[in-house]
């Protein structure tokens, strides 16, 4: 794998010029395994209850919150059926009550994870979801936090190198 | 059953899972496979069994988390273990930072930095948004350090290119500086799944 093909490193502005090459070379295996969870958590082989155009309009919706301009982007080239509207941060899931408990807890734990409560799995169990379900929605959650703060971070790194 | 700890411990508590754990004896080849990649066979924790019930992203997670954690080289051991403290102060997850402070401190051999840490949350009534005071007691590189974990957990990252200058400034490697970003940007991850999905309860 490429290093400088990664979502990570293209989000980053990081090229194979990069004065940061020699540094990110060191880290390759990290950021292969992070291009891996990217596909896990996106684009896995067994979606469960949550289809990839789910996904990837939530990632959207995350970036968004978390003011992430080129993934953003990077995600809506994921889109499928449905993926606009849940990126939408004006849309609450409308009458939709599984898609509404959906947002509702990406929107938490994106911006306010400490608040996240034993009520807050409850709500997205009496929505229908089972917990295979939880946990990847967990999951997709928590891997996209992680990669925007690692853009953050190399976009910083790319700034004083 | 005991109530939750919402108080920051450096005693690592009982994790209590909110969903329901994958039992080992009807584990599917593919969670089996992803779970053996964290275990040296006797035990699986209740942990990895809850994020078996999502294999594929378990299978990559483990060795990343390993990779960025216990690779080798870059940051010591244990101001990895620091940038995990900030993000889990920072996300308020009990049990990471606890289990995390702990090493610290085993690390480091000292208590003073996670009782600077933990003591200023106290001061500041709990709200961990305002620890400004956390610099007071730690010295100039670990300050830096901590300060710009604690940025770069807040959605959004409130880590500026000062903020990075100043690890550099404090004698941060390149190197040290990427292994800090993945340390605290790891834990944005791990407290969203530990926090999310469980309680941290009195041991026994």
């Amino acid at each position: 794998m490429d290093i400088f093909e990664t979502v990570v490193a293209k989000a980053a502005g990081l090229t194979s010029d990069s004065p940061l090459k020699g540094v990110l070379t060191l880290r390759s295996d990290i950021l292969e395994l992070t291009e891996n969870s990217h596909e896990a958590s996106l684009r896995p082989i067994q979606p469960g209850g949550l289809t990839h155009a789910e996904r990837a309009g939530l990632a959207c919706r995350m970036s968004k919150r978390n003011d992430e301009a080129v993934l953003t982007r990077h995600y809506e080239t994921l889109f499928g059926v449905g993926s606009q509207a849940v990126a939408n941060t004006g849309f609450d899931g409308g009458d939709d009550a599984r898609l509404k408990a959906i947002i509702r807890h990406t929107d938490l734990v994106t911006t306010n994870p400490k608040e996240a409560t034993a009520d807050d799995i409850t709500a997205l169990r009496s929505a229908g979801l089972d917990d295979a379900d939880i946990v990847r929605l967990s999951e997709l959650i928590a891997f996209v936090s992680y990669q925007i703060r690692v853009v953050a971070g190399l976009r910083l790194m790319a700034e004083i190198a | 059953m005991s109530e939750p700890i919402k108080d920051f411990t450096t005693v690592v508590p009982h994790w209590q899972p909110r969903v329901i754990p994958v039992e080992l004896a009807n584990a599917t080849d593919e969670q089996l496979e992803a779970m053996k990649v964290t275990v040296s066979n006797t035990k699986i924790g209740e942990y990895t069994l809850v994020l078996a019930l999502d294999p594929e992203t378990l299978q990559q997670r483990t060795p990343l988390f390993n990779g960025i954690m216990y690779g080798r080289g870059g940051l010591s051991r244990a101001e990895t273990e620091l940038g995990a403290v900030a993000a889990s102060v920072v996300n308020r997850c009990i049990y990471c930072a606890a289990v995390h402070a702990n090493r610290y401190n085993e690390l480091t051999k000292t208590e003073n930095v996670i009782g600077s840490i933990f003591g200023s949350i106290e001061n500041a009534g709990g709200n961990e948004d305002e620890n400004a005071d956390v610099d007071t007691e730690l010295d100039a590189r670990t300050a830096a350090l901590m300060d710009f974990a604690t940025k770069l957990s807040q959605c959004p990252s409130e880590a500026t290119k000062a903020d990075a200058e100043r690890l550099i400034e404090n004698g941060l490697s390149m190197g040290e500086v990427l292994d800090l970003i993945l340390s605290a940007s790891l834990f944005g991850w791990a407290n969203r799944l530990m926090h999310v999905l469980g309680d941290p309860l009195p041991q026994d």
